[in-house]
């Protein structure tokens, strides 16, 4: 039989704010165990929280970059469970009224497709429990609130994705966009960019949803791709051999690339939701909505799509030029300067984004300023510097910041092109070889190349080499 | 007449007037708990150190003429529900035995500011659940009216320390009544303001949504005077009302001549005891004589609100009480180093049978598959409850009930039967369902010399109108206070 894959996405993106959702603590990730917390994030009796208004817009700008609509009203529940890490024994979340509701996202698989986005709501984040790691007592465990209490989106979305590659194509464009608005660092390793997969099966054609899995623990891309192929296969394997995919939620284990259960439905808690009497209802006004839409950037398919036509350049350009904006506005600003889109994306691209790369810099770290660059292709067009020693130059720039005029003004790596001064080099080589000479003059017209190489290195490397061609042309054929 | 049977504002007379210092009164409130609170239990600690050094800031504060307020060096006290910077506070539970606050409630930091003197922290049922005080994990407090009976619950330990003359007022918690029904049983005057009018940031969650704090008082006067040093807008509060605070003492003689005074048929049920209703009825006739118009007005949900309170409070609760885990603060019990053990144990014998019973309830009201008939129901049916104040508020100003269907009881006389209990609040529950103001103040004794209350309700954040009616009963019944013997 043939099996259809049904998949949807839960990804928990933290936001970018100075501080936390419900109280000042700084957000900074990696401070020492427990040196960003007060009474409110600690849970200590009597404190209340009070809702962190940046964190609002930025979850609304979320809302709006992936075209859902944004509650007039919605409301904070209580998530109730007990988890060392969860300092209240609830976490302050959004439950039947979140904050946005039916958006889609548009991925380019085969030939593109819609995908549904459900729900964005708000939520805090819980703190880190460390196992086995104290100075005495390595078998206990150690609770770290820093985290607890860290504003985080929780983006829900239809189970319309068909296979793994959907998925992570879906995930890839929803952290490019996250990333896009800046208000999410996008960094999966790190865990401030989180994804749960709901996987099931059903025969194709079949219009019944299958019993899914909940996958947890996919902290990179390539990840949540395994964990989503192997939970296919697991799951085909179990219905063919007559068994029943029974609902749990399923923990990835990178090293081994399979799923393992954690728990089952019935093991599953009761998470007594209800509306948290310590806030008001979150409304939000169509001003905050239509201020956010205006701060709203250029989002990456928007671009790739404007690339492409504009500058008409490929589409895997296209796609690594616009990978995030910073890189995205570099380009643009040395494709202005000039007016050679393909030239520019090859520099950008190729030779930038290697050195950048090989220093795993960004970027907006990056000593070269785009009118640099320009400079760089503007020489080799006007025939300054050939392509290879422009290499050497580029690597200069990398390093030292300083511009192309100014690395080949202290190596005297200025491209000889003077036909006067080329031509008194070449009559030099010519006479210096009259026996090579004399065979050439005698059909041995491979041995244009080797004149070609004694003018270089007589020059050093720094004839232009078309203007040798050109002379030596002349010279040998006359 | 001794010091500490002063109301705040004559207390007050006589600093202004450097008749005496609040180190003496200090002092002389110290003396009197010294020489009482061993039969009465109104204090879980009393802070004598903290409490002289504040007088003796008051005083100079009062020789400097620098922001002299009525408070200004008065000796009080306060529930053991409010955190107390470096004070312990425990909810009056064994599971926050030895938490020392690293912060101030806004309430304690608001009457410090006033300059108040904090003598010390009041006795309570554990967690402000029960009607008794006999819940406190720690300690019985007695009515200073009858030591063998109970001083209402939960802030009875507020109660009773004004009424024994042991502060000249004290705060409290009013979740279902907690305030009023103890003001009624010990012969005071109990003030529960609008939710949202006192801010909540400090004070241990019983249930979030019906929380709110407020003064125990020798007289109405002073009740205005304590209430304008709590209320105000709270940033730290997303439900505190940002509202400016009248002046309440400005209007609080003005008299009820012209006032429509609702009069609930719902609350002179049967079966209420006669004495009770008695003096609620005469204290009715006096406001009339002072020009006050009764009307007839229904509240046809009151029935439900018992019913309702216990869903919405208790589930409130659960969720608030989940904090307390052994796993930050207070009680750990951990025998086998297993998580989930700790989280029983601790909790087992860190809370007390009836706090247990409302986490249960609470979360039982909350569970897949009951909340729609449970919580979700209560909620709504606290709509209508609300709205029938609405409905009545158009046809009168204020509402006079009788604050509790019963004058105070015997120790041990409703431990075994929560529902009797529960019942004891019958008539203050609906207001913090509604959230709406409401007062308790005495009005009369019954044979055996019990104190009885008369409750006066209000519509939203117009204390101004309670506190007048109040105070015009309080005049025209020419109540002077009354203090018991011990």
């Amino acid at each position: 039989m043939k099996y259809e894959t049904v998949i949807g996405l839960e990804v928990h993106a933290q936001l970018l704010t100075e501080s936390k959702l419900f109280c000042a603590c700084s957000t900074k990730f990696g401070s020492g165990p427990n040196t960003q917390v007060c009474p409110v994030c600690l849970g200590l009796p009597g404190v209340l929280p009070v809702l962190n208004g940046k964190s609002v817009e930025f979850a609304v700008k979320m809302a709006l970059a992936v075209n859902c609509s944004v509650n007039a009203k919605s409301v904070f529940a209580r998530k109730n469970y007990f988890y060392p890490d969860l300092p209240k024994g609830y976490q302050i979340s959004q439950y039947t009224e979140p904050l946005a509701e039916r958006g889609y996202l548009d991925i380019d698989t085969n030939g593109g497709k819609r995908i549904g986005i459900t729900r964005i709501h708000m939520e805090e984040d819980a703190g880190k429990l460390l196992h086995g790691e104290g100075p005495e007592d390595s078998g206990s465990s150690f609770v770290d609130l820093n985290r607890a209490g860290v504003p985080l989106i929780e983006i829900v979305s239809e189970p319309d994705m068909r296979s793994a590659d959907e998925a992570q194509a879906y995930l890839k464009s929803l952290r490019d966009i996250i990333v896009y608005l800046e208000i999410c660092s996008g960094n999966m390793e790190e865990g401030s960019f989180r994804c749960d997969a709901n996987v099931s099966i059903r025969p194709v054609g079949a219009e019944k949803l299958g019993t899914k899995a909940e996958l947890k623990n996919m902290n990179s891309f390539k990840f949540v791709k395994e964990a989503i192929e192997y939970e296919v296969e697991r799951q085909i394997d179990v219905v063919e051999s007559g068994g029943k995919v029974v609902q749990e939620t399923r923990l990835f284990d990178s090293a081994k690339g399979i799923t393992a259960s954690m728990r089952s439905k019935e093991e599953a808690h009761d998470y007594r939701y209800f509306p948290d009497p310590d806030l008001l209802p979150l409304v939000v006004s169509d001003d905050l909505i239509e201020g956010q839409r205006k701060t709203l950037p250029e989002l990456p398919e928007a671009k790739r799509t404007r690339f492409i036509k504009d500058y008409s350049i490929p589409a895997y350009d296209a796609g690594v030029l616009t990978a995030s904006r910073d890189l995205a506005n570099y380009y643009e600003e040395v494709v202005k300067a000039t007016n050679e889109p393909k030239v520019s994306s090859n520099w950008v691209m190729g030779e930038l984004l290697r050195l950048l790369k090989e220093d795993a810099r960004d970027v907006r770290d990056c000593a070269v300023t785009p009118a640099s660059i320009a400079g760089l292709i503007e020489m080799i067009k006007n025939g300054g510097i050939s392509g290879k020693m422009a290499k050497e130059v580029f690597e200069a720039m990398y390093k030292t910041g300083k511009t192309p005029q100014e690395i080949v003004k202290s190596t005297g790596m200025a491209q000889i092109s003077n036909e006067d001064e080329l031509s008194r080099i070449i009559d030099d080589v010519i006479t210096r070889n009259p026996d090579n000479f004399a065979r050439y003059k005698a059909g041995r017209v491979q041995l244009f190349g080797f004149f070609v190489g004694e003018t270089m290195k007589a020059t050093k490397g720094q004839a232009n080499p078309q203007v040798i061609n050109k002379l030596l042309k002349e010279k040998l054929d006359k | 007449m001794d010091l500490n049977s002063l109301t705040i504002h004559a207390l007050s007379e006589k600093l202004s007037k450097k008749e005496v210092s609040s180190v003496e009164a200090t002092k002389a409130y110290l003396e009197r708990i010294g020489a009482v609170d061993d039969k009465i239990k109104a204090f879980l600690i009393v802070t004598a150190d903290e409490a002289l050094k504040q007088a003796e800031e008051a005083d100079k504060r009062r020789a400097q003429n620098n922001n002299i307020t009525p408070l200004t060096g008065v000796p009080i006290s306060v529930k053991d529900i409010f955190c107390t910077k470096g004070i312990r506070t425990t909810c009056a539970s064994k599971i926050l035995a030895g938490f020392v606050p690293p912060y101030d409630s806004t309430v304690v930091a608001r009457l410090k500011d006033a300059g108040a003197v904090i003598l010390g922290k009041n006795n309570m049922d554990e967690f402000a659940m029960g009607s008794s005080t006999e819940n406190s994990a720690f300690q019985k407090t007695a009515n200073p009216w009858a030591l063998d009976r109970v001083p209402g619950g939960s802030s009875g330990g507020s109660a009773a320390s004004v009424a024994a003359l042991e502060c000249a007022a004290s705060v409290g918690t009013d979740t279902g009544g907690s305030i009023r029904q103890p003001a009624a049983l010990c012969g005071v005057v109990g003030f529960k303001p609008t939710y949202g009018r006192v801010s909540r940031f400090g004070m241990i969650a019983f249930a979030s949504s019906l929380d709110q704090a407020g003064p125990f008082t020798r007289d109405t006067i002073d009740s205005a005077i304590m209430l304008k040093a709590m209320a105000g807008f709270d940033p730290r509060d997303s439900t505190s009302i940002d509202a400016p605070v009248p002046d309440y003492l400005s209007e609080i003689e003005k008299g009820v001549a012209g006032l429509k005074i609702g009069i609930p048929k719902e609350y002179f049920i049967e079966g209420m005891d006669a004495e009770v209703e008695a003096s609620v009825r005469e204290a009715l006739k006096i406001l009339e004589k002072e020009g006050a118009v009764l009307v007839p007005v229904s509240l046809p949900h009151t029935e439900y609100a018992v019913a309702v309170y216990y869903l919405v409070a208790t589930a409130e609760a659960s969720s608030n009480l989940a904090r307390f885990d052994g796993v930050k603060y207070g009680l750990r019990v951990n025998e086998s180093g297993n998580l989930l053990d700790m989280y029983k144990k601790t909790r087992d014998s860190g809370f007390g049978g009836e706090v247990k019973r409302r986490i249960m309830l609470g979360t039982y009201s909350l569970s897949a598959g009951y909340y729609d008939a449970y919580y979700k129901k209560a909620s709504e049916v606290r709509t209508l409850i609300k709205n029938d104040f609405e409905t009545a508020f158009k046809a009168c100003d204020i509402i006079a009930t009788p604050t509790t269907p019963t004058p105070a009881f015997r120790f041990g006389e409703k431990v075994a039967d929560p529902l009797t209990m529960y019942l004891s609040d019958i008539f203050t529950i609906s207001c913090n369902l509604a959230g709406i103001p409401g007062v308790s103040i005495p009005c009369g004794f019954t044979k055996e010399n019990l104190p009885i209350g008369l409750q006066i309700l209000g519509r939203p954040l117009d204390e101004t109108t309670v506190l007048r009616a109040a105070r015009a009963y309080e005049r025209a019944a020419g109540c002077t206070l009354q203090a018991p013997a011990l």
